[in-house]
């Protein structure tokens, strides 16, 4: 019992920091119609940003700041010199397009800090374990990960239900050309928009960091799942992309974590591990492939 | 337009005749892993080997060395391998880190009547039955890596072992290796994927599982989100940890810091090897790149200087007939001391305990503690007919 809680703890973790790359990558998509694989260098800026001002200032506060602000104005540069001139451009383009600057911004980043992954330590207030119920101990770090994710899903919800630019932002995502002929600053819409999602990927990064590894290429292992979670969830919900992150990092972590025992008890031999090894790394993709079947919009449409 | 065509004819023949004058050089194709979060690897490889050609020369022939990056994807791998193949011609492979790209890449290129010589992967199914007269393996076979370490927590005195490794060819013969000399119990064997970066789920069934320790693969940089979440897990203090050193490298140790010290490995090779090829090879890549070698640069090295030391017994010539004579003698200085190969051209070589403490310096190196396994071969061997 106390495995399931632990294991639904690591699903939900997994699941805020998806939310928080799924949901720029929906609004930028929903709003914007780009697709950006760059989204991912985002998240990879983040971490770096971060990772190099804890190493050189040692304060926890400076080097969140500095991730944010590492993630935000590459975000900015991006959508000025690159994106604004595919906005009228097919998906293919920007596909090319973005998938050129995952490729430029892996390659300078290797250049600039090298090939040896960043060391990052866990902020001394969040070292430690928690005890939850007895006899599981979980890392608080993961738990402050959760935390930050459900505030930002909060945020993000006052963001795009009471305000004026949360109004634009739904309105953008569904009537995109009436909201224009309305005569509101897209220009200005987008880049907002894009500046978010840059800065939640950056914030995602930052979280990252301690935990896996701070490496060039980190932004492409995690942004495939994201696109799960956006189609999923539905392009252009955010509401879709929190619901999908979570479905997503319980369901993955599930499979992982039980069908390799649940597979012995059907077979026997080392065969059961590999086929449930290989079974629970499908998983997820077999649940967006049954999501699309039954509902091809996602499970929660923004035009719903 | 005509004055073009005439100008590059001209400037053709002129290379053409260049190169005829000088003594053409030999080419080596380096097919690697260079992105991606294992792209460190890769680039031990290439930085390595490049040291010991400083010159240019391989044995004081001219060599030319062509890089190309596999990103980690076997089909990649076969593609450049053809390239090489086909279009530059060349006779000579090597630099493939992970097995899954070798399995791809390799029975083309020793089938085409090149060599290829591996700095790294060492899969079990080239090892044996399998096994080829073109294919040359400096590092070591792929069990025996582990084989070592499932020793080395026999000696330790553990009798319940959990293990996990990605589900990849290396990956499955890791834990086949480490069974094959672990004498105790298993608590558990998970295998995780191989661009896997949270292994929360894993922690938790380690957890669960209570082990005396924990055998686990994660190589390049998986190894190193493995040990900080193990750490950030509350595991490190409570669990003990016994890898290869293909888990934890310096450039994984670096990263790791804290989080791996105290943790037992085994090794085939370390910086601390007392001999003086290993003393030149470590203070040399050092003043050159500025960092401390892993083993896949020592092991690149090794392969650099195996090709050299053939390169000038059979003077230059690069047919595969006499070019594997002289690789077979393995007529160089090793890094790790004497060295020779078995019936199937993988090395037999000694394997050390090593163990993560504080060097001279204050920083956490790894230290070599002692011999686990001497002139040690593999268990293909004995199936391969050549």
């Amino acid at each position: 019992m106390i495995l399931v809680i632990e294991q639904l703890l690591n699903g939900v973790q997994l699941g805020v920091m998806l939310f928080m790359l799924a949901a720029g990558l929906t609004l930028v998509f929903g709003v914007m119609g780009v697709i950006n694989l760059a989204h991912g260098s985002f998240y990879m800026f983040g971490a770096y940003g971060a990772a190099i001002a804890a190493t050189h200032t040692g304060s926890t506060i400076l080097s969140v700041l500095a991730g944010l602000a590492a993630a935000a104005i590459v975000g900015m540069i991006v959508e000025f010199l690159v994106l604004r001139r595919l906005y009228e451009r097919d998906h293919l383009d920007q596909v090319l397009a973005t998938f050129a600057l995952i490729l430029f911004f892996n390659q300078a980043t290797s250049l600039l800090f090298g090939r040896q992954p960043l060391f990052t330590k866990v902020p001394p207030m969040f070292t430690g374990s928690v005890t939850i119920v007895p006899g599981l101990e979980y890392p608080l770090f993961r738990l402050v990960v959760i935390g930050v994710g459900l505030a930002v899903a909060a945020g993000l919800y006052v963001l795009i239900n009471k305000t004026r630019i949360g109004m634009l932002l739904r309105a953008g995502a569904t009537h995109r050309q009436m909201v224009r002929a309305l005569g509101v600053d897209v220009r200005m819409l987008f880049t907002i928009v894009f500046g978010l999602g840059a800065l939640l990927a950056g914030l995602a990064g930052i979280m990252a960091g301690p935990i896996y590894t701070v490496q060039v290429g980190m932004g492409e292992q995690i942004l495939i799942m994201a696109f799960v979670v956006v189609v999923i969830g539905g392009i252009g919900s955010v509401r879709g992309a929190l619901f999908g992150a979570l479905i997503i990092g319980v369901v993955d972590t599930m499979l992982r974590a039980f069908l390799p025992a649940f597979m012995r008890m059907a077979m026997t031999g080392p065969e059961a591990d590999a086929l449930a090894a290989g079974l629970s790394s499908m998983g997820v993709y077999l649940l967006m492939a049954i999501v699309l079947l039954v509902r091809p919009k996602g499970l929660f449409p923004a035009d719903a | 337009m005509k004055f073009r065509n005439i100008l590059t004819g001209l400037l053709a023949s002129v290379a053409v005749i260049g190169t005829a004058c000088a003594q053409t050089p030999v080419k080596i194709g380096m097919i690697t892993t260079l992105s991606g979060p294992g792209g460190y690897t890769g680039a031990d490889v290439r930085d390595a080997f490049k040291l010991a050609m400083p010159d240019g020369k391989l044995g004081g022939v001219p060599v030319e060395l062509l890089v190309e990056d596999d990103a980690l994807k076997p089909g990649q791998g076969k593609q450049i391998a053809e390239k090489f193949l086909k279009t530059d011609g060349v006779k000579i492979f090597t630099g493939i880190v992970f097995s899954n790209v070798a399995g791809a890449t390799v029975p083309d290129v020793v089938d085409s009547d090149a060599l290829y010589i591996s700095p790294n992967a060492g899969p079990s199914n080239f090892a044996g039955k399998e096994c080829h007269k073109n294919y040359f393996v400096v590092s070591w076979q792929n069990d025996s890596l582990h084989e070592s370490a499932g020793q080395l927590a026999t000696n330790l005195g553990y009798k319940k072992v959990f293990l996990l490794a990605p589900n990849y060819p290396a990956g499955k013969d890791a834990l086949t290796g480490f069974k094959r000399f672990f004498k105790g119990e298993l608590a558990g064997e998970v295998y995780t994927r191989l661009d896997q970066t949270d292994f929360a789920a894993e922690m938790a069934q380690i957890r669960a599982a209570n082990p005396d320790a924990v055998f686990q693969f994660q190589p390049g940089g998986l190894g190193i989100a493995f040990l900080r979440q193990y750490q950030q897990a509350g595991l490190q203090s409570k669990i003990p940890m016994v890898v290869s050193v293909a888990s934890l490298d310096a450039t994984t140790l670096g990263a790791v810091g804290e989080a791996a010290a105290d943790t037992n490995l085994s090794t085939h090779w370390n910086t601390d090897f007392d001999n003086p090829q290993n003393k030149k090879f470590v203070a040399d890549f050092q003043k050159a790149y500025n960092r401390i070698p892993t083993f896949y640069a020592a092991q690149a090295y090794d392969t650099a200087n195996a090709i050299g030391a053939a390169l000038k017994a059979t003077g230059g010539k690069t047919d595969a007939t006499s070019m594997r004579e002289a690789l077979r003698k393995a007529d160089f200085q090793s890094v790790r001391g004497p060295f020779k190969y078995g019936p199937n051209q993988h090395p037999v070589q000694d394997w050390f305990a090593a163990k993560i403490e504080k060097g001279a310096d204050g920083k956490l190196a790894i230290v070599t503690k002692g011999k686990i396994l001497q002139n040690h071969s593999d268990a293909y061997a004995a199936q391969c007919k050549l």
